[in-house]
């Protein structure tokens, strides 16, 4: 039965986390934004005590867990991922760069969820949920290789003595890099080939745990927005991690055979796609609300209802924006249905991306047109959030490379066909 | 909870309509279209598909009870196969729909059997008039008090089936509010007056309608004595409207689609160009987005929550924009293709625009 009721435990998730939102994030948004690297460690606390008091904390959604003895409850369907994009909309709604500091895992848990070994999970995850605040990251794109994710560089190569694999090559674009290997016991995601003969099928991703010898964070980005997230560049020098930090089966496959490792990283975007569309959404969201709230007390109310030859311009716009904003919403909420429900959702999730990217950017900008010089000003947070909302457009995959998975998908053709 | 699948029921009706929309009224579009015509076999199969009749109670000689979401999916499904060949099936519930929402226990029970039980008859309604600004809270048609009922003037246009029309709902404006009337066949006052040509939608027949001091008695107001509240109505009307856009877009997009996989063009498919298959890509998505806030508007209103009929209002004009967005550039796709009526990507991108000024043309 075709349903839109949020379940009740997001409603009441959603209720505290805009407490947080409003009290912790929106008060130093400006701060934050104006002092760029500066760590929000309020707030990085606050977060780490809050998710430790209530088991909140990856990008990947807990197995619940059932105390021994206990009858399993009544069944009721998995809402993991959709909890996850409310939580992270609500908290973009309050800052998206400050959101992209709350410690935890990150994309580097999501990965590992997406492709560890159960004892890799183990080994790996504990950390998050320790007495202070940790972090983790995903380390993919390089100074030459953006969205041609198989054009990456870095190596890794076993020494059979020692039993470790040891990573060369150059990582940029690492969001809260600094953090997870500077800051905290975190751990990094890198994705490196095993085999630069063999494309994709070399692929594999490996865990670089802070303080591995050879892994340094060698630059802190200057950026649009998100300021208040650190983007650090990561160098390995003969950077060796042990063998079994290699994501995934401790096998050594041929890899001329396979491209799994590759495909682990495009199962864990499917996953993490629709919830970065939705921090955009946030942004978006709280634009809107702000642009209503300017232009109410201007003595300007949105007519709905009416026929739009009759609304004013600035109504027209505003009601595109509600469309645009509520249509793109739908679409992460289908995304991550899908994957809670364990459909396969690549189409949907590139779909509510693409969409997302779009929206966002056009809303933000309308917003600050429409204000005028009191929009452009720094005196509201509207040109701010012009400036975050970018990078949803531009972040785990372009617009463009998004547009392109949807149209593989929706013409059956393979990226050889389309390329 | 969310869920984004539909019942078994409303699975097999879709699929009972899919077929017929794919081996009737698609097969029968374009001939209809050029002749100005619908035949009257296809709306009795049209008919007998009985979604109408599943979404009447049956104290009323119906089988089910409405839900505005198997609506949509009805809508969506019909207008994929030929807006005007749907707008003619759904049409006697421009009658019914409005009555059951709004009417009196009396007025359901003495109107809608004779509607559900026969064959298709023209049952139609008549909302839209002829102004740029036409606003179905703001009619300039009135009604007025007038002894023991009601005095209609005013004129509408777009009234599909007026000529042969058994009974017909008008809507005029009364004490600054929208009301519904039941106009019986025959009532003196109603002039049908000429049969319109349109861009689009030509096999549907529709007319203008002069109304000339009208007499109504009292228990032909929607409501009786007290009237009713126009935004349920309204509201129908507008995911009704939805649905049809999003069948007319999804059918343009398919088609523009198929086409551009098998056409060559510099040793490769059309469609292989990033330039198509963007266009394509954004089209899929676009009728994705609006799908589901259309089903999201269509589950307020059965659910009667909070902001439906705000819902519905952003449902129908994102719907409209789709709707010309996808079929503009299905006929770009098709490019000089599309623009030959052999091809039916050209009658879509008329329909398409229609979207924007059929509002009172559908309900569910």
């Amino acid at each position: 039965m075709i349903e839109f009721e949020a379940p009740k435990p997001i409603a009441q998730q959603s209720f505290a986390l805009q407490t947080v939102a409003e009290n912790m994030m929106r008060p130093v948004s400006s701060y934050f934004d104006e002092h760029e690297h500066e760590i929000p460690w309020d707030y990085i606390n606050f977060m780490h005590m809050a998710m430790r008091a209530t088991g909140a904390g990856s990008l990947a959604p807990r197995e619940s867990k059932k105390k021994e003895g206990e009858e399993p409850k009544e069944k009721r369907p998995p809402i993991g991922y959709q909890s996850l994009a409310f939580m992270l909309e609500m908290l973009s709604w309050g800052d998206v760069g400050l959101y992209l500091v709350t410690p935890g895992g990150g994309l580097g848990a999501a990965a590992v969820e997406a492709s560890g070994t159960p004892e890799q999970k183990q080994k790996f995850l504990a950390r998050f949920a320790q007495e202070k605040p940790t972090f983790g990251a995903m380390a993919m794109t390089e100074p030459q290789a953006g969205s041609d994710t198989s054009a990456i560089r870095t190596t890794a190569v076993l020494d059979r003595e020692t039993n470790e694999w040891v990573l060369n090559g150059e990582k940029i674009f690492v969001t809260a890099g600094h953090k997870s290997m500077c800051e905290s016991d975190g751990f990094v995601v890198v994705w490196a080939t095993i085999d630069p003969s063999a494309g994709r099928a070399g692929m594999r991703s490996f865990v670089v745990e802070a303080g591995s010898p050879g892994a340094t964070v060698a630059k802190l980005e200057h950026k649009l927005g998100i300021r208040a997230s650190d983007t650090a560049s990561i160098v390995l020098q003969d950077c060796r991690v042990p063998f079994e930090n290699i994501l995934g089966s401790p096998e050594v496959v041929t890899a001329s055979t396979t491209t799994k490792g590759f495909k682990g990283a495009m199962a864990t975007f499917d996953a993490t796609r629709p919830l970065v569309a939705g921090t955009g959404i946030g942004v978006a969201r709280a634009t809107l609300e702000l642009l209503k709230q300017l232009l109410e007390q201007q003595g300007i109310t949105i007519r709905y209802g009416l026929p739009r030859q009759k609304l004013t311009n600035i109504e027209r716009e505003v009601i595109d924006m509600e469309i645009m904003l509520r249509s793109a919403w739908l679409l992460i909420i289908k995304a991550v249905w899908m994957a809670d429900n364990k459909m396969h959702n690549p189409l949907e999730a590139s779909m509510s991306k693409v969409r997302a990217g779009d929206v966002v950017t056009k809303i933000t900008q309308k917003a600050v047109e429409i204000m005028g010089p009191i929009g452009y000003a720094r005196d509201t947070l509207l040109e701010k959030w012009f400036r975050d909302a970018k990078i949803t457009d531009i972040y785990e995959g372009t617009g463009q490379i998004n547009r392109l998975i949807v149209a593989r998908h929706i013409l059956g053709y393979s990226g050889r066909e389309l390329r | 909870m969310y869920s984004f699948t539909p019942t078994e029921e409303q699975k097999m009706l879709v699929d009972a309509i899919s077929r017929y929309a794919n081996q009737d009224l698609r097969a029968k579009a374009h001939d209809a279209e050029e002749e100005h015509m619908l035949p009257q076999n296809l709306l009795e199969k049209g008919w007998e598909l009985g979604y109408l009749q599943a979404s009447i109670p049956e104290q009323y000689g119906g089988f089910g009870d409405r839900s505005a979401v198997t609506g949509v999916l009805a809508a969506e499904e019909l207008a994929w196969g030929d807006l005007a060949g749907a707008l003619a099936i759904l049409m006697p519930g421009l009658y019914a729909a409005p009555i059951l929402l709004a009417g009196t226990e009396e007025q359901k029970q003495q109107f809608l059997p004779p509607v559900i039980e026969a064959e298709w008859q023209a049952y139609t309604a008549a909302l839209v008039e002829p102004t740029f600004d036409f606003d179905p809270n703001d009619l300039r048609t009135t009604a007025v008090e007038s002894g023991d009922g009601y005095l209609i003037n005013g004129a509408k246009t777009f009234v599909p089936y007026a000529d042969q029309a058994q009974g017909m709902l008008v809507f005029a404006r009364l004490e600054g509010v929208t009301q519904g009337f039941i106009v019986p066949q025959g009532a003196p006052g109603v002039e049908v007056a000429d049969r319109q040509k349109l861009m689009g939608i030509n096999a549907l027949p529709v007319y203008r309608v002069n109304f000339n001091n009208v007499h109504l008695p009292e228990d032909h107001r929607l409501g009786g004595r007290q009237g009713h509240d126009f935004e349920p109505v309204l509201s129908a009307m507008r995911v009704a409207l939805a649905g049809l856009a999003l069948g007319v877009s999804r059918a343009a997009y398919e088609f523009s689609r198929d086409y551009a996989k098998d056409r060559e063009v510099f040793g490769v498919k059309v469609a292989q160009k990033q330039a198509i298959a963007f266009m394509l890509a954004e089209m899929a998505t676009e009728i994705e987005a609006i799908r589901l806030l259309t089903w999201e508007a269509a589950w307020m209103l059965d659910n009667g929550k909070e902001g439906a009929s705000k819902h519905a209002y952003l449902a129908l004009t994102g719907a409209t924009d789709m709707a010309m967005m996808v079929t503009d550039r299905a006929v770009q796709i098709l490019g000089g293709h599309g623009y030959i009526r052999e091809y039916p990507v050209e009658l879509w991108m008329r329909n398409g625009r229609g979207i924007a000024t059929f509002n009172g043309l559908a309900i569910v």
